[in-house]
């Protein structure tokens, strides 16, 4: 009779050690990230401006959000911008990690350069390719005589949002390659030799074999890649901040510039709620239409 | 069945590789320039090497200072972050069939799917209210932001892991505290060195929790430093680059030292994921 309570009390004892070692971490998250969270969503509702006294205003942020022409503009340049992004860095990552894992000379020398802007500094690279646009593009467009080339591009509302795909693909496609290649290395090699041996071409390989067979990796990046690129916001201070204009304003730097600059703490609340709303909604969709491909495939 | 080289591939690798070293060559060559030489050309190799120029940006930048913020903080957030953050996963992986547990998991895990804006504004207020808008308190938003997907990949290995060993100890009266940091902890090294690697580019490249949270000058990381110092850079490119060199050398060099530990523990994170 004594061995089982001996047990149990060991059990209660070590239970309690589980418990200790989770409720300090607990606390900590609830402390300052729930709570901060819970707290922006109900100055939302509020006309605080980030000090002094408020009231209650009920939904009024929110209505007058959907009447204000800054946010849908930042709204649809975020969008376009990591919509355009996220496809262009699937696409090249795709690319890069097939091509790193053929046959090739110097394959670590080259693997360590694809993978390399992954640890690299986003703004320090945006300030880079920021020189990049404004000084050396255009000398280079007007030596050779090119005249699209001739002028800065950030500093064209038109144009500047391309600059900052640009370098968002530069520097996002590296961790991209590397989920990828990870995904292509668990494919046995016998799959590709049985195939050639059949007969298959070179794409019919990719289309038939990889593709599937990575496309768990393909989902996972398609939604990780749009959710960090709704995000946007330090490519956007170290290239443009938000220029020309507000040409380049993403949905990041408008809660940044407005909560801590505008006096619009409440006001940004509640654009920050719509945001989190939306990029829940984003996720969900991506994840529900890319799994049913995968299945189906 | 061996294969001949794909020459195709190698080739095209090359040439893709040369968009990836572009910007570096030119931030090295433009940092050792002065600014008659960039008028004349500025994609040319430097004819002389202009030292000064970091001399002076280490001046101007307080260098030092930024740099020991950004290593502190660093170093500070991944240690704390890998001896408590693989402690909650070990709990919660070994306990997942309580429902205090499972809700723990999924609590953490919840959060990677609120973007840092929402909670952007109030945690300003809060961290200087509490006075901790400085270099501590920093540390202790990267270990406890960290959590939610530090718990999703340290569960997701310590399942793999067989807990009969963990059993035997337990038979033979070790503790649980005890059973964690002498069996367990150093069972977990290789996906500890993925969340060291991961954690230390996070915290190491940050801009928004650092711009955001720290005020005073003294506190600022190597990428706000960069940030602030913009406008008086402006009239000296060569003093920029040699600044933003020097912001980055540290990770180069580490990377160019531990690039296949590097490369290796981010791929085991992305199976993992």
């Amino acid at each position: 009779m004594r061995a089982p309570s001996s047990r149990s009390s060991r059990s209660w004892r070590s239970s309690r050690v589980y418990f200790l070692m989770t409720i300090p971490a607990l606390v900590l998250f609830f402390v300052f990230h729930t709570y901060p969270a819970l707290e922006g969503i109900f100055y939302s509702f509020t006309n605080w401006p980030g000090y002094g006294d408020f009231q209650f205003v009920g939904l009024k942020n929110y209505l007058n959000l959907l009447k204000d022409g800054r946010a849908w503009d930042s709204y649809l340049f975020t969008f376009k911008f990591a919509i355009i992004s996220t496809l262009l860095v699937n696409l090249l990552s795709m690319l890069a990690a097939v091509l790193l894992n053929e046959r090739i000379k110097l394959k670590r020398l080259l693997r360590a350069v694809y993978f390399l802007p992954n640890v690299l500094s986003i703004l320090i690279i945006g300030f880079i390719f920021n020189y990049i646009f404004t000084y050396l593009l255009p000398a280079l467009g007007e030596r050779l005589g090119i005249t699209a080339l001739a002028t800065n591009i950030l500093g064209n509302p038109a144009l500047a949002w391309v600059g900052v795909v640009f370098v968002a693909v530069w520097q996002a496609s590296a961790f991209n390659t590397l989920l990828y290649l990870a995904g292509l290395q668990a494919i046995p090699d016998d799959l590709y030799e049985a195939a050639s041996i059949d007969g298959a071409g070179r794409w019919q390989r990719f289309a038939r074999i990889t593709f599937p067979l990575i496309a768990p990796f393909f989902t996972i990046n398609m939604v990780l890649a749009m959710k960090n690129f709704l995000m946007v916001f330090d490519h956007i201070m170290a290239l443009t901040g938000g220029g020309p204009g507000r040409a380049t304003e993403s949905i990041s730097l408008l809660i940044y510039r407005g909560g801590f600059q505008g006096g619009e703490f409440a006001y940004q609340s509640a654009n920050a709620v719509i945001y989190f709303l939306v990029i829940l909604v984003v996720s969900f969709l991506q994840i529900k239409f890319l799994q049913k491909r995968e299945v189906s495939l | 069945m061996a294969r001949k080289t794909n020459w195709a591939a190698t080739v095209l690798l090359v040439l893709g590789s040369l968009v990836i070293l572009f910007p570096l060559y030119l931030t090295v060559t433009i940092a050792f320039k002065d600014p008659r030489e960039m008028a004349r050309s500025i994609i040319s190799l430097p004819r002389t090497l202009r030292w000064e120029n970091f001399a002076q940006a280490i001046q101007m930048t307080s260098f030092f200072r930024s740099f020991g913020n950004s290593f502190l903080i660093t170093a500070a957030a991944v240690g704390l972050t890998l001896l408590t953050n693989s402690m909650v996963a070990y709990a919660i992986a070994r306990n997942m069939h309580k429902r205090f547990f499972r809700f723990l998991y999924y609590y953490f895990i919840s959060a990677l799917f609120i973007p840092f804006p929402i909670i952007m504004l109030p945690i300003v207020k809060e961290t200087s209210a509490m006075g901790i808008d400085n270099q501590i308190g920093l540390i202790f938003l990267y270990v406890v932001y960290g959590l939610a997907f530090n718990i999703f990949v340290y569960v997701g290995y310590l399942k793999t892991i067989p807990t009969s060993l963990e059993e035997a100890a337990i038979i033979d009266g070790c503790g649980v505290w005890k059973l964690f940091w002498k069996i367990v902890f150093p069972l977990m090294a290789p996906i500890n060195a993925t969340v060291g690697t991961l954690t230390t580019l996070w915290v190491w490249n940050d801009f928004m929790l650092p711009l955001i949270i720290l005020n005073k000058p003294e506190a600022m990381t190597l990428p706000l430093v960069q940030f602030v110092f913009q406008s008086q850079f402006s009239t000296n490119y060569n003093l920029a680059f040699a600044s933003y060199l020097m912001a980055m050398a540290p990770v180069l060099v580490v990377y160019v030292l531990a690039q296949k530990w590097i490369i290796s523990g981010l791929m085991r994170g992305a199976l993992k994921s």
